[in-house]
């Protein structure tokens, strides 16, 4: 058998390298797959929560890679989806304990969308398209790769509606105190946070814009019409 | 001149700049030489400009009512006479709009160039309507760095990623109003914006405005609502509310724009001045102007028919004079772009606009300029409509081939 062979590649070969660099640059789950938006919407009004998010999934994703990865010849194809949910499912469940153990205002406030990390279209994909196919190192990098793509989108949306919605970054007033009556730096000035920032389209808005500015540097990614 | 500016001239990356200037002055030289066409003078900047004409009655109108209420403020008494020292009304009233003006066109045009020169194209035409009908949908008060901000997100947002003038979705000047409405609640609704000063002077010295109400007749009208305690039945305490409201607004005085609002919406007459010149020169539509009042007085006439508080007793044509609704009637529904360009589906697009601009405003008091929402929703629904107008009118055809 030619396994031989291939074990002999090297850890970080260059194809491996790829796996985690991709997903990070030109083919980005959130914005060249356009996948998981649903919760780049929901929790990235604090960017303490995208980063909480961002972990979660790094860890289900990861993990849930190497798991289905394992078990990739053992599981009958008809029934392929209901095992990497169960997988997913109870990873999901793991997470949501430690939070609620650990984070509890957090896990308040992130509420059931760490529970949705479940039907997430991007650890499903990964499962199915990839962990269900490779070997165990090489799904590892891969849920790295996409994990990391998807938390770097979701923190930096996080951090301009966060700075322009509230004024602060993970909880730090940057411009100033803004109380009604005891203004200072910027607000006393006559700034104003943006509301449109706390409301979700505006993070479909700045995803957009971020889409926006990675087709225009690497024109490769337009779609023909 | 022109030489170095078309290609591979000394200046051609300036070309977008000079074309503009150029044909703004001069009659473009280009002309259609095949076939048979109507040749005709009238291109993108003459309709543009016949709108930005239609506009003035608004705008002057708009700077002296503005002027008015800034002096009824300084004044400290709401019940000045309106007619008198006019003079002085409109300088004041001037000196709180032009900057307006000029940051909302400034901005604007500075973007527009921006994306022109990356483009390769001239400076496209539609913003010297989005520049004036921006300023115009904006309160007294707004901060100026506001007015910049939402143009700038209204130009690119609502705008250029669609590709720049005849692409967008929606109407601009009603999504940097929407942004702002959105984004700063406090700076665009609420009864200290509306007239200039006014929010300042509460904060300092409020004994002077002793009784002083800033709201507009639509925020009135919600406070009239919640005046409950006095008298026993809800349907006398309804009534009473709407006859208070008729003394303090009275049909004539919102008609002609004697109110306070923003700078250029408060006035139904000047609107219709305007509309009048849009739909002589054949600019605006006066299938939709009508069907949108229609749709808000057959809306009016529906909620007067379930009545029980004062907004739903309110007369169905106070709410034709009150608000934006003409403004938005005549300048904004009819966007040639963001419109339905069929003629049945016109008529569909404008009804259920007024329909629609009644509804948000009545049923939820959160809301109560709801003519831009209302506007926007239609903008987006407009190619749905054309598309099925189209069609039924394939169907129609086709059915008619069969027979025969």
């Amino acid at each position: 058998m030619s396994t031989d062979k291939k074990t002999s590649e090297p850890l970080f070969s260059k194809k491996n390298k790829q796996l985690i660099t991709d997903p990070l640059t030109d083919n980005n789950p959130v914005t060249i797959q356009v996948l998981g938006i649903c919760s780049a919407l929901a929790i990235t009004v604090q960017v303490s929560q995208a980063i909480v998010m961002s972990l979660s999934v790094l860890f289900v994703i990861i993990m849930g890679n190497l798991i289905v990865s394992l078990l990739r010849n053992l599981i009958p194809s008809r029934i392929r989806i209901i095992v990497q949910l169960l997988v997913v499912a109870s990873l999901v469940i793991i997470v949501d304990q430690v939070l609620a153990a650990f984070q509890p205002d957090l896990s308040a406030k992130l509420s059931v969308f760490v529970g949705l990390i479940i039907t997430n279209c991007i650890i499903m994909g990964r499962l199915e398209a990839f962990a269900m196919a490779n070997k165990p190192w090489p799904s590892i990098l891969d849920g790295l790769g996409n994990g990391l793509g998807y938390g770097a989108i979701l923190i930096l949306v996080a951090v301009f509606r966060e700075l322009f919605g509230s004024g602060t970054l993970m909880g730090y007033p940057i411009f100033g105190n803004s109380l009604p009556g005891e203004e200072s730096g910027l607000y006393a000035m006559g700034y104003q946070n943006n509301n449109l920032m706390i409301l979700p389209p505006m993070a479909l808005i700045i995803t957009g814009i971020i889409i926006w500015v990675q087709r225009s540097r690497n024109k490769a990614l337009i779609e023909e019409h | 001149m022109e030489p170095h500016f078309i290609k591979g001239g000394k200046y051609e990356k300036w070309n977008p700049l000079f074309e503009t200037l150029a044909t703004f002055a001069f009659t473009p030289k280009l002309v259609t030489t095949k076939g048979t066409h109507i040749r005709d003078g009238v291109d993108l900047k003459r309709t543009m400009f016949t709108v930005v004409i239609a506009l003035i009655p608004c705008l002057i109108f708009g700077i002296y009512n503005t002027g008015h209420w800034e002096m009824a403020v300084a004044e400290g008494n709401r019940d000045i006479p309106y007619f008198a020292e006019m003079g002085a009304k409109f300088l004041m009233g001037l000196t709180i709009v032009l900057p307006v003006v000029v940051v909302s066109y400034g901005v604007g045009l500075t973007i527009e160039f921006i994306f022109g020169m990356l483009r390769g194209h001239s400076l496209h035409e539609g913003f010297l309507v989005s520049g004036m009908l921006i300023p115009l949908t904006m309160p007294a008060d707004v901060p100026l760095w506001m007015v910049g901000l939402a143009t700038a997100f209204a130009v690119i947002i609502g705008k250029e990623i669609f590709g720049g003038t005849g692409m967008n979705v929606v109407n601009i000047a009603l999504t940097a109003r929407a942004f702002l409405f959105f984004a700063y609640p406090t700076s665009m609704s609420g009864d200290k914006v509306w007239m200039s000063g006014l929010g300042e002077k509460m904060n300092t010295n409020a004994a002077d405005l002793d009784g002083f109400s800033g709201a507009t007749a639509l925020g009135d009208l919600a406070s009239f609502m919640s005046d409950k305690a006095t008298v026993a039945g809800e349907a006398v305490q309804s009534n009473m509310a709407v006859q208070n409201f008729s003394n303090e607004y009275g049909a004539w005085e919102s008609f002609m724009g004697m109110i306070p609002g923003s700078i250029g919406e408060t006035s139904t007459m000047a609107c219709l001045i305007g509309g009048l010149l849009l739909v002589i020169t054949g600019v605006g539509s006066l299938r939709i102007i009508l069907s949108f009042f229609a749709g808000g007085f057959i809306m009016g006439l529906l909620l007067n028919a379930i009545g029980g508080n004062p907004y739903l007793d309110l007369p169905a044509f106070y709410h034709l004079i009150i608000g934006g609704f003409a403004f938005g009637a005549v300048f904004m529904a009819t966007d040639p772009v963001t419109a339905s360009q069929t003629a049945t589906g016109k008529i569909i697009y404008g009804f259920f606009g007024g329909f629609l601009a009644i509804m948000i405003r009545v049923l939820n008091p959160a809301y109560p300029e709801g003519v831009f929402l209302a506007i926007l929703f239609m903008n987006v629904m407009a190619p749905i409509i054309d598309h099925y107008i189209i069609q039924a009118n394939i169907n129609r055809r086709l059915k008619r081939l069969k027979t025969a």
